[in-house]
């Protein structure tokens, strides 16, 4: 037992300190008015869609699945790897994780916002997703529970609630640390609503473990589940380039791969923005690194597995392979490759895992190299079938990439907003990590 | 200052977890079955100290589970049978494929179960709370550690006050209710 106690005070002041006194007012500023043009943008897209319909994209007969689900794909996947820092780590007993997960889930939480408005955007008559909805109704019409589609708004709904609710109660007991320390009462009221009274009691704290334990142990499989449900939407159906049994753990992967790029991104960051250099240490920034790097690995065997077999399997599926890599659509293959797991390599050097920039830069390599990817694996199946009368072209159009601009712009805003008000890195979690340090010297 | 207030608790302000822990012992062992902890972290072993076995929050989040499961499995049985649809010869109800929904909503229950009987068991939400106006209590959630004697029929304020005492806090304080409703 060491004689000192940990530093807890200073971590409260250093963590509880943000939000009343933020240290980045201008950059901050910056960062929101950009996402504020990019939302300016999601709602005139949104505005022109709601008039004239899903025409306004480029999807067409063969590629009725283009942007919206590729996109959809692409946020949840990016979701992912905010529940599995949150909760795989934690029931590992990895304390490293407690920097991390406050951001994280709040990063899943968008993430997944974002990425479940593209179906419901997608329907033609958005205002009617609530069809989905098994509900007693006058029509007497049922969702199809048979269909994959309906079981992607079960998953999905489930997944947000849960991502709520994990990250609400995680929050608490540091929602009550700030109201503790508010000097303003705005904030008192802000924090003190939100902190649910919370008084940090040896009972609270048990019950809070249990429920917090019990639900990331549910998490772990919930992500695993719900990336597997949209990839059978794929694999379900007799498509060359899609029916493949990899598809499930292919789709998990590297969904957590893309998930652990946009962390990395976005804890480099916060990390400069409001100066958490005790707290993001370089080693966090190598763990991120290497969660990266092995989850890269996994996601490049899903590749190799997949031309495998359809190499293997020889006919339509082995033609479909052939010009993935080499037909109109060969740069997003290519580019997948290249982005994904070139870059990547740098990783297996210390140096480079530690410092942010670099990491920075290829978080940001991957988050467009998966997005490469869904788009190569949607468009690559449909545009060209056997038959004559469905061989077209998919382009995306001024309002594709519009909506999808718009869309990382909701992102970013509430992002910023969740940073500029709410405590960014979970305090009493750190602080018990300190004290189980200490204890064992 | 006391006068017409009924006693809520006598707290002790310790300024490390060690002499947390060794205290609540101490005080167990001196027959106090009434003493509560406040903390800014989770301590390990310190609930089981205080004598909590409370297995209510599990079991709400495995009753939810099992509850989801089934309402889901069923809601997908009825809904098929209400309204039959033949698909290629596939059978109305396929287990396997109602497997998902019904993971996913075993998921939604639980853990809907596991949060609310977590606030509900510890007494939240609660906007106030008399230990709120004790002017040192706010550094519980900063970095001081409260050793609390409840106040109850049985209690002595003396003999509390006397035992808080000997485990030389740094400060220690008498919490009472509050007036009116």
């Amino acid at each position: 037992m060491s004689s000192a106690a940990p530093p807890y005070g200073a971590i409260t002041r250093e963590v509880v300190s943000i939000p009343p006194h933020f240290p980045a007012r201008r950059t901050w500023w910056m960062l929101f008015l950009f996402s504020l043009l990019l939302l300016v943008l999601l709602v005139v897209s949104l505005a022109v869609l709601f008039l004239r319909g899903p025409g306004i994209w480029g999807n067409n007969i063969p590629v009725g699945w283009g942007f919206p689900i590729s996109n959809y794909v692409w946020w949840l996947g990016i979701g992912h790897a905010g529940t599995l820092i949150s909760a795989m780590l934690l029931l590992l007993g990895q304390s490293w994780r407690n920097t991390l997960n406050r951001f994280a889930e709040a990063m899943t939480l968008f993430a997944v916002t974002c990425g479940a408005l593209y179906p419901i955007f997608h329907l033609g008559r958005p205002w009617f997703f609530y069809w989905m909805a098994p509900y007693p109704n006058v029509m007497d019409i049922w969702p199809q529970f048979r269909s994959p589609l309906t079981w992607d708004f079960f998953a999905v709904l489930t997944y947000l609630i849960v991502s709520i609710l994990f990250w609400y109660i995680g929050i608490i007991p540091d929602l009550a640390t700030a109201r503790d320390r508010a000097r303003k009462r705005r904030w008192q009221v802000f924090f003190g609503l939100f902190a649910l009274g919370w008084r940090g009691s040896a009972s609270h704290w048990a019950r809070w473990r249990q429920a917090y334990r019990l639900i990331a142990a549910i998490a772990v499989p919930l992500v695993v589940s719900v990336h597997s449900e949209i990839s059978l939407l794929f694999a379900a159906g007799p498509i060359p380039g899609w029916n493949s049994t990899v598809f499930p753990p292919y789709f998990v992967l590297g969904a957590a791969f893309s998930g652990f790029a946009v962390v990395s991104m976005i804890a480099v960051g916060l990390r400069s923005m409001l100066g958490l250099k005790d707290l993001v240490t370089p080693w966090h920034l190598d763990m991120l690194g290497r969660l990266m790097l092995a989850t890269g690995f996994m996601t490049a065997y899903g590749y190799v597995a997949e031309a495998f077999t359809s190499a293997y399997a020889g006919g339509p599926e082995f033609e479909t392979l052939l010009d993935r890599v080499s037909g109109p659509y060969a740069w997003s293959y290519w580019g997948a490759i290249i982005f994904n797991f070139i870059p990547l390599q740098f990783l297996w050097l210390k140096g480079v895992r530690r410092s942010p920039l670099p990491l920075f830069a290829i978080g940001l390599c991957v988050a467009a190299g998966m997005w490469l990817e869904r788009y190569m694996l949607l468009v690559t199946s449909l545009y060209r079938d056997w038959l004559e009368s469905s061989v077209g072209y998919y382009h995306a159009t001024f309002w594709d990439w519009a909506l999808y601009a718009g869309l990382i712009g909701l992102f970013l805003a509430l992002f910023l907003l969740f940073v500029r008000f709410l405590p960014v890195i979970s305090a009493f979690e750190v602080k018990a990590e300190k004290a189980e340090e200490a204890r064992h010297g | 200052m006391a006068k017409g207030k009924r006693l809520y608790a006598v707290l002790a302000e310790f300024s490390r977890a060690e002499a947390l822990l060794d205290g609540a012992r101490q005080l167990r062992a001196a027959g106090f079955d009434n003493v509560e902890a406040f903390t800014p972290f989770p301590i390990e072993g310190l609930a089981e100290t205080l004598g909590f076995h409370d297995q209510g929050v599990p079991r709400a989040t495995l009753a939810g589970g099992i509850f989801g499961f089934v309402a889901g499995f069923f809601l997908q049985v009825g809904v098929n049978l209400d309204f039959p649809l033949d698909i290629g010869g596939r059978p109305l109800v396929p287990p396997q494929a109602f497997m998902l929904i019904s993971f996913e909503t075993m998921v939604l229950c639980a853990v809907i179960a596991a949060v609310a009987s977590m606030l509900r068991r510890n007494g939240l939400p609660r906007l106030h709370h008399p230990l709120f106006d004790n002017p040192r209590f706010h550094l519980a959630s900063d970095d001081r550690f409260f050793l609390a004697i409840m106040a109850g029929p049985g209690t002595d304020r003396e003999r509390a006050r006397a035992a808080l005492e000997q485990l030389s806090p740094a400060t220690l304080t008498e919490v009472f209710e509050r007036h009116g409703p």
